[in-house]
Parts: structure tokens; sequence; C-alpha cells
């Protein structure tokens, strides 16, 4: 650890934490991947099985917008295990934070990894039901669902990481997690299927009327990226 | 074995028995005396136990929402607080699960279902899981600092999970007229000695609540002191083996 480690942390500001480790997860992830060649997979697998499940193309096509978030939502869990699994097993988490790298940057990092992850994995998802689910998709329901898709994985991305910082280091994690994040996270399923519905005009729901669900997928994102940056330091330090 | 290690004190020991002397009362009340709703028949007596359970659990989780809160703060940090929002969430966790089944079983009798997607409903049942999942952590190990710590964070976080659930969920609702509860219209009717039996209900397992929560506060206590001293006594037996060792 010399000059050159010294020189690239100067300051130790928040938001240089933040890129530092943002940075440090994403090349994590592109060495080892894992949301390539495991996480990906499973959520398109998850994708045939709800078609093997409903087993109508009618039925498929009404309830697509859902079953694209809850797969979401599936596959974020693991994602979320593992971003911690990374952080705790060599014990790089007290060791940050004996470091004295601030904890707020830490979230934000964490949170801003976690967030790039998810869109790519919710993008695979959208194009999924598209293909196989018929789903239908306009130019205007394009840029709802573009917008649906950043907030939403916002929050999911905030709260992922408060609760998988909540969880890390302890036995059992991988169990709990579960456990204390679905029931959070029931807004963001309800209200990004509701905005993803009228993007893909399910059920005859015009782009427009998806709008007003945004607020509640931001008013979410917003409450967990602040909580969360608050409550991350007090969670970490014992 | 000394006084001071059991969990009851003349306190609440006066508690209990006025709390067992109010069951028996709210028993013979609302299962014996009290009439028939007219609508609803004998199914209506479920009620006497059904809503008093949720405002216990109601209380229960706002409770243990504050006493995390007072942990949190610097000044009034002490690991009681942590204990009366750990107790406090078991007892709420329990009665919930008791007001669930009752309350399902009474619509069952009453609506024709066991289970409607009413706001109310459906933010009870996030509710209970919530609370599984803060006890889940309680029991998550480590120093009774870190327990403390995390299971207060987690108990506020839910205090702002909790009124988002309920409004997405009441969004959701207005979505699906078809689901909302058939039986808004039955609302009881009540006669005075209907409503002295509830009220009987609520003021009961209030003081049920806190007679729980004070013995439950008690034996996390003890259970704390019984970790500690088992640290210590493995300590000392190491550095005996160790002065042993180096004779």
């Amino acid at each position: 650890m010399s000059s050159a480690g010294q020189q690239r942390f100067t300051g130790t500001t928040v938001i240089g934490t933040a890129r530092l480790i943002a940075a440090k997860d994403l090349r994590v992830e592109l060495r080892s991947r894992v949301l390539l060649n495991q996480v990906l997979p499973f959520a398109l697998i998850v994708m045939v099985m709800f078609a093997f499940a409903l087993d109508s193309d009618a039925v498929l096509e009404r309830v697509a917008p859902g079953l694209v978030w809850l797969a979401a939502l599936f596959s974020a869990l693991i994602m979320v295990s593992r971003s911690f699994a990374v952080e705790t097993a060599d014990g790089a988490l007290d060791q940050l934070r004996s470091a004295g790298v601030p904890a707020m940057g830490i979230f934000i990092g964490k949170m801003m990894a976690l967030m790039a992850q998810l869109v790519v994995l919710v993008t695979l998802l959208i194009i999924a039901a598209v293909v196989l689910y018929r789903a239908e998709l306009s130019w205007a329901g394009s840029v709802l669902l573009v917008t649906t898709g950043l907030t939403a994985t916002c929050g999911l991305a905030a709260v992922g990481t408060l609760y998988g910082g909540l969880a890390a280091g302890a036995k059992g994690r991988e169990t709990l997690l579960p456990l204390l994040l679905l029931p959070v996270v029931a807004p963001v399923l309800i209200g990004a299927t509701r905005a993803t519905e009228s993007a893909f005009g399910t059920r005859g729901v015009s782009t427009s009327q998806g709008w007003p669900w945004l607020g509640l997928l931001a008013v979410f994102a917003v409450l967990f990226s602040v909580s969360g940056a608050v409550a991350f330091g007090p969670l970490l330090d014992d | 074995m000394s006084n001071d290690r059991v969990t009851s004190t003349p306190f609440t020991k006066g508690l209990g028995f006025f709390v067992l002397l109010g069951i028996a009362l709210l028993i013979i009340l609302g299962i014996f005396v009290s009439p028939a709703d007219v609508n609803q028949g004998e199914s209506v007596r479920i009620m006497y136990a059904h809503v008093p359970g949720a405002w216990l659990a109601y209380l229960a989780f706002v409770m243990t929402a504050v006493s995390s809160a007072a942990y949190l703060w610097k000044r009034t940090r002490s690991l009681t607080w942590d204990r009366i929002a750990g107790a406090s969430a078991e007892v709420g966790v329990l009665f919930m699960g008791i007001s669930l089944v009752t309350g399902s079983l009474w619509g069952r009798l009453t609506w024709g279902t066991y289970w409607t997607w009413d706001a109310r409903l459906t933010t009870t049942a996030f509710l209970f899981v919530t609370y599984i999942g803060y006890l889940a952590v309680r029991g998550l190990g480590g120093t009774h600092q870190q327990r403390a710590r995390r299971s207060a964070v987690l108990a506020l976080l839910a205090v702002l999970e909790i009124p988002l659930v309920h409004f997405s969920v009441e969004l959701w609702n207005t979505l699906h007229q078809e689901a909302s509860v058939a039986g808004r219209g039955t609302d009881v009717e009540m006669n005075g000695l209907m409503l002295f039996t509830l009220f009987l209900g609520v003021v009961v397992f209030t003081l049920m609540y806190v007679w729980l929560v004070l013995h439950r506060q008690r034996s996390l206590m003890l259970e704390d002191m019984l970790e500690d001293s088992g640290l210590d006594s493995a300590l000392s037996e190491r550095r005996a083996e160790a002065t042993q060792a180096g004779r």
C-alpha cells in the first residue's frame, strides 16, 4: 500500500469512496462472471418455468409484467447475497471500516454497482417477456418502461444494500435475506408491475395510466436511499 | 437461587392475578352473557378475542419501535430498551398470529371467505411477516450490543416500510374493486353489553401485554446474563489451563 494506493484514496470523500467501491464491485463481477453465468440464466429459466406453470399464451400475455418483476425480485435476492458474500468473505467490510472509509460511501458504492447489475437483469427479462410471452412495446411505452426500470432498480438496489448490510456476516444470511427483503419490496412489485402493464398495453391499459405509479416507485427509491445512507454506518460498526 | 433470579415481583403477581380474573370475566361475558348479533348470530363472539388481539399486537409493535428509538438515542442507550423491544415484538407476533387466525375464521363465517385483499388485512399480514423477520434478526448472534443495534435499526425501518406497504396495497386495491371486502355493510350494531364486553377485552388484553412483556423482558435479561457468565467461566477455565500448562 504505497503512494499509488494512497493517492487514489485522497480525501476519503463519500463520492470518491462510492466510485471506488462501485468500480471494485463491478470489476469483481466482470472477472468472476457470476451475473452472466449464473444469475441471468437463472432468471431466464424462471421465465420459462412460469410458462410451463401457466400453460396458456393468453394468460402469459396478461400476467407478463408481473412475471418480469417477480423474476427480477428473486434474482435480485441472489445478487444481494452475492454482493455481501464478496464483502464478508475475508472480513473485507470490517477492514474497510477500520481503515476509516466512510460508511455512506460504501453504501452508495455498493448500491450503484447493484443497480447497474439489476438494470442488465431487468433489460434481459423484458426482452424475454417480449420474445416468450408476446408482450408488445410501443415507442411511448418504451419511454415509460425505461423510466420505470431505472426507478424501480434504484429502489431495489437501495433496499437490497441496506438489508444485505444488516444481515452481512451473520450465519444463516442466505435464508434470512429473502424473509427480510420480500415484504419490504412489495411496493416496488406493485408499482413496477402496474407501470409495466401500461407500457406493454396489457388488458388495454393505456401508457398514460402508467406514469402515476412512478410516483410510488420514486418515493420508495428516495426513502430507502436516504435511510440506507444514514443507517448503514450504525449497522456496520460495532 | 436467590430471589432476584425469578421473573416475578409482587407487582407482576398482582397484575397477573387481575389479568386472569379479567380473562375469566371476559369469557363469561363474551360467551354466555352478551347477546348474539342480529346479522351475524353467534359468530360475533369471535370479536371479543379478535379485536383486542389485534389491538395488543399493534400496541406491541408501536412499543417495539419506541424502545428501539430509545436504544439508538445515545442518552437513553441501555440494553433494557433492547430487551423490551424484543419481548414486545415476541408478544406482538404471537397475538398478531392469533388475530389473523380468528379474523379469517370470522371472515369465513360472515363474509363467506377466509381472506380478502383488503388493504388493512394485507398490511397486517405484512406486519406479521416483517416482525417474524425481526425476531430472526435478533437470533443472529453476535454480542448483545450488535443484536441491539441491528434489531433497533430494523424496527425503525419497519416503521418506514409499513405505511408504504399499506399505501401501495390501497392503490393496488382500487384497481380491483371486485376483490374489496364484501362485508363492508355488515358493521356490527352494538348494544351496550356488547360494547362493554369489547371494551373489557381491550383493557384486559392491554394489562396482559404489560404482564407478559415484564416477564419476558426479565427472562431475556437472565438469558443474557447466562450467556455472559458462560463466557466468563469459559475464559477463566482457559486461563487456569494456561497457568497449569505454564508450570
